[in-house]
């Protein structure tokens, strides 16, 4: 018998039972759109993960004061102050330190924000103009506060675009922060929200500013020092020139013993990639077992089909048909309802993957290797779980079959 | 005087072992002309049907030989003997064995999608025609009288115009009308050339036939 003519019987031995076969195709129909859907939503997660990190920015270094670990105990990054404005100075020295590009000091504390319609409380930052480039951001309304800002203790503040909105203030109203008055300078522009904190509600003011005023500590004392390396490239050597330099500032000849900690943006990139990965294998593999689950079912189908046709295949045998014939006619059900329910699948897949991001804020990425993957995985599925069925139908006898009936 | 279509020398089969062994036939020999039209007739458990599943191609014998058309077959593989039932042999069924999802013509067109062939639907439409049911080619089995389905199931034999035509208990469904339908419809193949084998344990059934041979415990005889 000619392929095209197996293929016809199969098709026909289909169609003479519709519901069945619309149910067994179901079953790979939603297999393959999960495992479409799944991974399409791991990797947009992943995607936006790397995104959002990639926008805290990668040439970024942050150096907090105090080891991590201090004797044994957690003391908290930023606990022992032990970071000076000396060192900041050093920083900046680009001699020493030819791949450290901007370097922001940073005070903070908690602060008490009131204008003249209502109040709200939130983190103040008391910086250099380099906190913009230190933190990947920009400025949406107004002006950040310049050097001579900084130099001059002036009382000036730029908002985050929340903390603006709370306090429904704009550039030029004046704000009190723990009842000292401030004029708004400028609005930063939203962040669109970040990975592990909002940096959208925040104060910043002039460093000497809050110095003086609103975090105490001393006109020495930086709780934090923020530096961006010229690119992601020398993100590296600026990491070593840096450590090189504070732990020569601080008289630290073992670099175990260093009394401040660096951090870079990669490290928490690498870990954010490698939680989204596992969480895009654990859903897809949730969906693989959902597949697997619609192949059995094609073998329950097909193994029904063959019991309940065994007069059928008698006759088939009886009229000449060998036993190759039946075994490609029975494979080719299996898989003629599988490659259906694959193709079907790949359209609600694509459907659903459309839909999600459209009443959820779950956004998926759909692309053509899990697509393909999938349809492939499904075709083969029909296959193999098709072979046993069609085996048993191949090795009937045709006496035996015919008295089935 | 024709050639032998078939030749049994000696057939013996058994089913099971040991203790438990049924000799279904017994050293059976016989010849049958090509044109013959033969009744095989006996009680139930006579081992007609054993005789029918080896005549037919459906089954081979435990021992002895069988030549049919010259060709032995009692030795073949499943897959020759698949070749041989499509090309050379044409079955009908007490059941009818219809395919109750097709229409008359796609059964009778059954036979044809095993070989090489073209015109499968013109083919069944001549066949359908010769045994009277040309207005019923597009009617599906639970649509036709019992007497019909077998004459479907006799155009879904000639269709493939084979040299046998190997009938196990045409008539065994039917009432005596389509009984007599059924009977003419052999018959005429018959007088058409082709070698019809008919088993039944009906007298007037076998009366149709030229030749009868009677079977009985696993043995064949030329009835008296």
């Amino acid at each position: 018998m000619t392929l095209l003519r197996t293929f016809e019987t199969g098709v026909r031995g289909l169609l003479s039972h519709r519901l069945r076969s619309v149910l067994t195709t179901l079953g790979i129909l939603f297999g393959v759109a999960a495992v479409i859907c799944t991974v399409g939503i791991g990797q947009a997660s992943a995607a936006s993960v790397t995104a959002r990190i990639a926008a805290l920015g990668t040439n970024l270094l942050t150096i907090t004061p105090g080891s991590t670990v201090s004797a044994g105990v957690f003391g908290g990054s930023g606990s022992a102050s032990t970071l000076t404005m000396a060192d900041v100075a050093g920083l900046q020295n680009k001699d020493d330190a030819p791949d450290v590009g901007a370097v922001a000091p940073v005070v903070q504390g908690r602060g008490s924000l009131i204008s003249t319609s209502s109040n709200w409380s939130t983190t103040v930052q008391g910086s250099t103009p380099d906190w913009i480039t230190t933190n990947a951001r920009s400025v949406g309304a107004g002006a950040f506060f310049t050097t001579a800002d900084v130099n001059a203790h002036k009382q000036v503040v730029v908002l985050g675009s929340t903390t603006a909105l709370n306090l429904s203030v704009a550039v030029g109203d004046t704000v009190t922060i723990n009842r000292i008055p401030f004029q708004v300078l400028g609005v930063l522009a939203s962040t669109g929200g970040r990975a592990f904190s909002n940096g959208d509600d925040l104060a910043v003011v002039p460093l000497t500013t809050a110095q003086d005023a609103l975090t105490g500590g001393g006109p020495n004392s930086v709780q934090r020092i923020l530096l961006s390396a010229g690119s992601a490239d020398t993100i590296g050597s600026a990491y070593q020139e840096a450590d090189n330099l504070l732990l020569a500032a601080h008289h630290i000849t073992d670099p175990a013993q260093a009394d401040f900690t660096i951090q870079s943006q990669s490290t928490l990139q690498s870990t954010a990639q490698s939680v989204t990965s596992t969480l895009t294998i654990l859903l897809a593999s949730v969906a693989a077992i959902s597949l697997l689950v619609g192949g059995i079912g094609v073998m329950n189908i097909m193994l029904v089909s063959v019991t309940e046709r065994t007069a059928e295949i008698g006759l088939r045998k009886a009229l000449g048909a060998t036993p190759t014939d039946l075994l490609r006619q029975f494979l080719v059900e299996a898989a003629t309802l599988s490659v259906i329910g694959g193709l079907l699948g790949v359209g609600a897949g694509l459907l659903a993957s459309w839909l999600i991001p459209h009443f959820t804020s779950i956004g998926v990425a759909v692309s053509a290797a899990p697509v393909l993957i999938a349809v492939g995985v499904a075709a083969a599925v029909g296959l193999v779980f098709g072979v046993y069925p069609a085996a048993r139908a191949a090795r009937l006898a045709p006496i035996e079959a015919l008295r089935a009936a | 005087m024709a050639a032998d279509i078939i030749s049994l020398e000696a057939i013996t089969k058994v089913y099971g072992r040991g203790e438990a062994a049924v000799r279904a036939l017994d050293s059976v020999s016989v010849r049958v002309h090509a044109g013959d039209f033969v009744a095989v007739m006996g009680p139930s458990g006579s081992g007609k049907s054993t005789l029918m599943h080896i005549l037919g191609c459906l089954d081979v014998p435990t021992t002895g030989s069988y030549r049919f058309g010259g060709e032995d077959v009692s030795r073949m593989s499943e897959r020759e003997l698949a070749h041989v039932r499509n090309r050379s042999i044409g079955f009908v069924f007490q059941q009818f064995h219809l395919l109750s999802s097709m229409t008359a013509c796609r059964n009778v067109e059954l036979p044809l999608l095993y070989r090489a062939a073209r015109d499968r639907r013109a083919a069944a439409l001549r066949a359908l025609d010769r045994v009277g049911l040309s207005d019923r080619v597009n009617h599906r089995p639970n649509q036709l009288s019992g007497g019909q389905q077998q004459r479907v199931a006799i155009a879904r034999a000639l269709v493939t115009e084979p040299a046998l035509i190997l009938a196990d208990e045409p008539t065994g469904n039917l009432d005596s009308t389509s009984s007599r339908e059924v009977l003419g419809v052999l018959r005429s193949l018959n007088d058409a050339g082709h070698t019809v084998i008919l088993i039944t344990h009906d007298a007037t059934v076998a009366a149709v036939a030229r030749r009868v041979l009677t079977m009985s415990d696993g043995t064949l005889r030329e009835a008296a």
